[in-house]
């Protein structure tokens, strides 16, 4: 059954989107082992092609989408396991759409950033973030329980892989430790989405979403599952240690595809699960969550400020600028959750284009020791202003994508709790010591190290990389409305059946005294 | 006047910055000066027109540009806002930035990279505008924090230099403290009016004066609390006490930069917030203490360390920072408009002495220490003579500028009556007598006596091209006239109709007829007290050049108190710096790599298992390998599932 409208009427436009990638890897699979250059030149290609296709097919669905609706649109439902109610079962929301276009718009952008620092299997390269594009996109629309959780997992398959076969030195260690802790969570995962299909007897989400009435002690051990398989994406901590390693073994578009986009399932999997679903468990841990945030925020800044690698350091900033959308998520009124998911998209471009500026030194020096560089501007000035262009997109300056999340976080954080909201913002100001002084110690100063004299300035493919970069963060920072109005709806009806759901059963306070001096809603 | 104008002010700035930012390397110089001095005469032009309308047509003008951010009741807009407080601001900002500019094109002509300079004047005037023009709280954040990046990069602008890039950083980190404070005071605005645009806001303010809020777990007033939370915001843009220490050290900034953001514009931001929340601010009494109190606090710490230091642009910049203490306690109590006025004086004179020292400066050689000065009276007559009048405006001797800004302000604090109005006075007082001390200070240190500089420098020390001197000749004239011109509108009997409500001032409040009507022997106060500190400060430095060195052994703890800037730096480092990154390597040492690593259930020493172990045999590297396992794995997840969930249905 398909149910789209518009242009796409009748056509399975989502199933097409999700499935252009792996059409793609299969073609790469045909061409062969790449034994000459011109070869590989032609893999790269096509896998480019594709991605850019597919980029463009997201960006009409993104056009043809209903902004004022709230419900699933481009629905498309195929019986797969009839008899236990399961099915291929597809569609996406305002929130889901941007998490899908995101995907599509950093694709190309990884393959591009690949190009050259990419010399071995390049074939295989290839087919993995393809592979990983597929399953990103069917994740994200996913609306069967069943459905979801494959693709959940199946991302992971080629992310160990993009670690483990082209990362750095301690690639292995970095592989499998984000397996395994990922793993770890995903396993609870599934004994949740097990307890709640044997429950409600089905795994369609939207129905899930709307209907599900759990008593709130299941409830509550069904979130703290849900909780650790999604705690562990974000990351939050203290399950966030496997991302530095990860990171930093990972090759550049790696990590612009971790940073960029696996990080979002955890956040994502509240919104699709945590929160509609489990409605009473939700309120009680509002505190734990707010609280695990603030020490995110606090607790990574400060050691990105005393980092001596560069990749590390903007990925303990990841965790920290994380912290901003858990907490949003769980303000549950219209501008914390807005700002969240804004400040998803919004760091997922430019933590994203923080890791590229990384790499673009990296593919010249081959070293991530921040010490090894400064005075960079000397002889790469466009890289200078680009690098501080997203140096300031990441510490929120307006106008830029970052200050309209953290701010609109913020404000929804300030009507719960003025103390949430207080100690989040002191991110702000140490997020600003961490993040210039980085750029200071790479592109300011003087240049010591002889080796840093040859640096070219930027070629015109890393320009091109960063072109629509920065357009993005320009965009969403100066007229976010066409990244906020398609959030409004879906989000207006989550928190509205939230609050029925916590009138028709008042949720039990956990932690008495403590709630009552941090946790209370005012 | 048709909108365009109004919108040319603002945008032809940015339009500059960007055409000699992006292409200067193309056009060349010359091109990129006559594009940004053109385009910065040209909105200034626009000013005066706008300032003509607006102020002397005692009208309000707002011009609604596009939406920004909209979420559910959350909504602001990008607009303008014209009406005479805004007006005098552009006035302000466009003049002294034309001055700055053309002075810049003198200043900076031996610089690889003059074209990069002059966009980011562009840049600044463009957000210092959009400040100022801001209809509400959440813009004037954009024009505030982007008014920051372009201080962050003047500062920093000899990239080559360890001490400008740390004073840059510095900057930006100790002004996001308070911007940390302004960020809160908007959310709690919009938690107690429902709304952050001006008017909104302003219209609600007297219903709300009981309202109530919970803050941190304590009930508090919620219209102080707004006005406390934001006054941290101006704390730290305009150097009050606590959040000063990025100033001084701005100095490392080229010197138009010195004159024009650290000096005339930007630092008065906090200032002009101040005045702008008058109609929120008079409804809350304690912040409006606390913020004389700061204010005084500030005046007189800034000023004693500006009696001791020998960087020409550092006594400046601390005399800068004393001045805007002087602002501030006018606010608190209640004299907006004195505030004000005393901003729009001290721009031109400051930023006047701003450009002298910078002559000076280049006079010499990119010689910053006074003590390496000295007789440079001949060298540099026109400097010397620009430089005497500035002093006499900045210590208040009639008719310059300073007198009539500076004598209001004091005498509304002696009005006002109050304990704490009574405290601002009595140290605005001292701050008077200090004031043309330390003036007189540098005066006599750069230009009078013998010289102390080297042969070299001394014989080749020479006056500053025209096109540095012009706009110091013009900035003079403001100097000279600002106060006596402006002192009917701003604080006269033309008031009320000049502010035209742009200011609030509650009648209860406003004390300006009965400071008209103190006793002529009080107002002569702070004259008596200017003079005397010029008198002493010729005796001190030419007539018994020893005595200040026999006083700084006499009271050599007190000197070195001052001298060292009351131990602000060394304390903040210790504490915040030091402290930030002591935490900083504890939490990623200890408790990451310690802690979490070794005891989560998939730490560390899991993962070396299983690598090191039962799993090692995939090393090898090779792809299908890995994917066969992962995907045997996830096969072996389903059919689980599967298998447990379905088989009992």
């Amino acid at each position: 059954m398909i149910n789209s409208v518009g242009v796409f009427a009748g056509v399975p436009v989502l199933t097409a989107l999700i499935f252009l990638p792996l059409l793609g890897a299969l073609l790469l699979l045909l061409t062969g082992t790449v034994t000459t250059s011109s070869k590989a030149t032609f893999v790269k290609s096509v896998a480019l092609g594709i991605s850019l296709l597919t980029f463009v097919l997201s960006l009409f669905i993104w056009k043809e989408f209903d902004a004022s609706n709230a419900g699933f649109q481009f629905v498309e439902r195929y019986a797969w396991l009839p008899q236990w109610n399961i099915s291929y079962y597809v569609g996406i929301d305002g929130i889901s759409l941007f998490m899908v276009v995101l995907s599509t718009f950093l694709l190309p952008l990884c393959i591009l950033a690949s190009w050259q620092s990419i010399e071995t299997r390049v074939r295989e390269y290839m087919i993995a973030f393809l592979l990983l594009e597929t399953f990103m996109l069917g994740m994200f629309a996913a609306l069967d329980m069943v459905l979801f959780y494959v693709f959940f997992e199946a991302v992971l398959i080629p992310m160990f892989l993009i670690v483990g076969v082209w990362g750095g030195k301690n690639r292995i260690y970095a592989a499998f430790k984000f397996f395994l802790y990922t793993l770890a969570g995903s396993l609870l995962m599934l004994l949740a989405v097990i307890v709640i299909y044997r429950h409600a007897g089905t795994a369609d989400i939207p129905v899930l979403m709307d209907n599900l009435r759990l008593p709130a002690s299941t409830q509550m051990w069904l979130w703290l599952a849900f909780f650790a398989a999604f705690a562990v994406k974000v990351p939050m901590v203290p399950f966030h240690t496997w991302l530095p390693d990860a990171h930093v073994e990972a090759p550049t578009a790696g990590s612009v595809i971790l940073a960029g986009v696996l990080l979002k399932m955890g956040a994502f999997g509240f919104l699709r699960f945590s929160i509609p679903m489990l409605p009473q468990a939700t309120e009680q841990f509002i505190p734990l969550v707010s609280w695990l945030s603030i020490i995110a925020v606090i607790y990574t800044s400060l050691i990105a400020l005393v980092q001596t690698d560069m990749k590390k350091l903007i990925a303990y900033s990841s965790i920290a600028h994380m912290g901003f959308v858990t907490i949003g998520l769980f303000t549950l009124n219209l501008q914390g959750m807005q700002g969240a998911i804004f400040q998803m998209i919004s760091h997922g471009v430019v933590s994203g284009a923080l890791f590229l500026c990384v790499g673009v030194v990296y593919d010249r020096l081959h070293t991530r020791e921040i010490a090894r560089y400064g005075g960079l501007v000397q002889k790469m000035p466009h890289y200078a202003v680009v690098f501080l262009f997203f140096t300031m997109a990441s510490i929120g300056l307006p106008a830029t994508s970052g200050f309209v999340g953290e701010f609109l976080v913020l404000l929804g954080a300030f009507k719960v709790n003025t103390l949430y909201a207080s100690l989040t913002a002191l991110g702000v100001v140490l997020g600003a010591a961490y993040a210039l002084s980085l750029y200071r110690r790479v592109v300011l100063g003087k240049m010591v190290h002889e080796d840093l004299f040859k640096m070219p300035d930027l070629t015109v493919r890393e320009k091109a990389i960063f072109a629509p970069l920065i357009i993005v963060v320009l965009w969403m920072g100066i007229a976010p409305a066409s990244f906020l109005k398609p959030l409004e709806a879906p989000l207006l009806v989550l928190i509205e059946r939230h609050q029925e759901a916590l009138e028709i059963e008042p949720p039990v306070r956990l932690t008495g005294r403590l709630t009552e001096l941090f946790g209370e809603k005012k | 006047m048709s909108n365009s104008v109004y919108i040319a002010a603002i945008f032809l700035p940015l339009l500059a910055s960007l055409i000699v930012g992006l292409f200067g390397r193309t056009i060349g110089v010359r091109v990129s000066n006559v594009v940004s001095v053109g385009a910065i005469f040209a909105a200034a032009a626009c000013s005066v027109l706008i300032f003509i309308e607006i102020a002397l047509g005692h009208q309000v003008k707002v011009l609604p540009l596009m939406t920004w951010i909209a979420s559910g009741d959350f909504v602001v807009e990008w607009a303008l806002r014209f009406d005479t407080l805004s007006a005098v601001m552009l006035v302000v900002v466009t003049g002294v930035s034309a001055m700055v500019h053309l002075y810049s094109v003198g200043y900076m002509s031996h610089d690889a990279s003059r074209q990069r300079f002059m966009s980011y004047l562009g840049l600044f005037t463009f957000t210092m505008l959009m400040l100022v023009t801001a209809n509400n709280l959440v813009q004037l954040f954009f024009g505030w924090e982007g008014v920051g990046l372009a201080s962050y990069l003047l500062i920093g602008f000899w990239h080559d230099r360890d001490s400008a890039n740390a004073a840059s950083i510095k900057a930006f980190v100790v002004n996001r403290v308070g911007d940390l404070g302004l960020a809160l005071g908007v959310f709690a605005a919009f938690f107690v009016f429902g709304t952050v645009s001006f008017e909104g806001m302003f219209a609600q303010a007297p219903e709300k004066v009981g309202t109530v809020l919970i803050f941190w777990g304590y009930s508090v007033p919620a219209l102080e609390l707004v006005c406390l939370l934001l006054f941290v915001g101006a704390v730290g843009k305009s150097a009050q006490v606590g959040l000063h220490t990025w100033l001084p050290d701005a100095m490392e900034g080229p010197t138009p930069v010195s004159a024009l953001i650290h000096a005339a514009t930007m630092v008065t931001a906090g200032v002009f917030l101040m005045c702008r929340m008058s109609p929120v601010l008079e409804f809350a009494p304690i912040a409006g203490i606390v913020i004389t109190f700061i204010g005084a606090a500030t005046a007189v710490f800034a000023a004693t360390v500006g009696l001791t230091q020998f960087d020409i642009k550092r006594v400046i910049a601390y005399s800068t920072c004393s001045q805007l203490g002087y602002m501030m306690f006018a606010i608190g109590i209640s004299a907006y408009p004195a505030a004000i006025f005393h901003l729009f004086t001290h721009a031109f004179f400051k930023a006047l002495l701003f450009l002298g020292a910078g002559s000076v400066i280049h006079g010499m050689h990119d010689e910053q220490d006074m003590r390496k000065m000295g007789g440079l009276r001949k060298a540099l007559p026109i400097t010397h003579l620009l430089m005497f009048i500035g002093s006499l405006a900045l210590a208040g001797i009639p008719p310059f500028a300073g007198y009539y800004s500076k004598d209001m302000i004091l005498e509304l604090a002696r009005a006002k009556g109050t304990y704490f109005a009574h405290f601002a006075m009595v140290a605005g007082l001292i701050v008077v007598f200090l004031t043309a001390f330390y003036s007189w200070r540098v005066l006599c240190l750069t230009f009078y006596g013998k010289t102390r500089a080297d042969k070299h420098t001394f014989e080749h020390a020479h006056e500053s091209p025209f096109v540095m001197l012009l706009p110091m000749l013009i900035l003079t004239v403001g100097a000279i006239g600002a106060g006596y011109l402006g002192k009917e509108y701003f604080i006269g009997h033309e008031r009320l109709t000049f502010w035209n409500n742009s200011l609030f001032v509650l009648p209860a409040n406003d004390v300006v007829d009965a400071a008209h009507h103190l006793p002529e022997i009080e107002k002569k106060v702070p004259l008596v007290l200017a003079l005397a500190g010029i008198i002493f400060s010729y005796l001190f430095y030419l007539v018994f050049p020893k005595v200040p060195a026999f006083f700084t052994k006499v009271f050599r703890f007190t000197y070195t108190f001052f001298y060292r800037k009351w131990f602000f730096d060394e304390l903040y480092t210790l504490v915040f710096v030091r402290g930030a990154k002591a935490l900083g390597r504890g939490f990623w040492k200890i408790f990451d790599g310690k802690i979490i690593d070794r005891f989560l259930p998939n730490g560390a020493a899991t993962v070396s298992w299983f690598t090191a172990g039962g799993l090692s045999r995939l090393q090898s590297g090779f792809v299908a390998q890995y994917a066969t396992v992962m995907v045997l794995g996830l096969l072996a997840f389903l059919s689980y599932f599967l298998f447990k969930t379905v088989l009992p249905l």
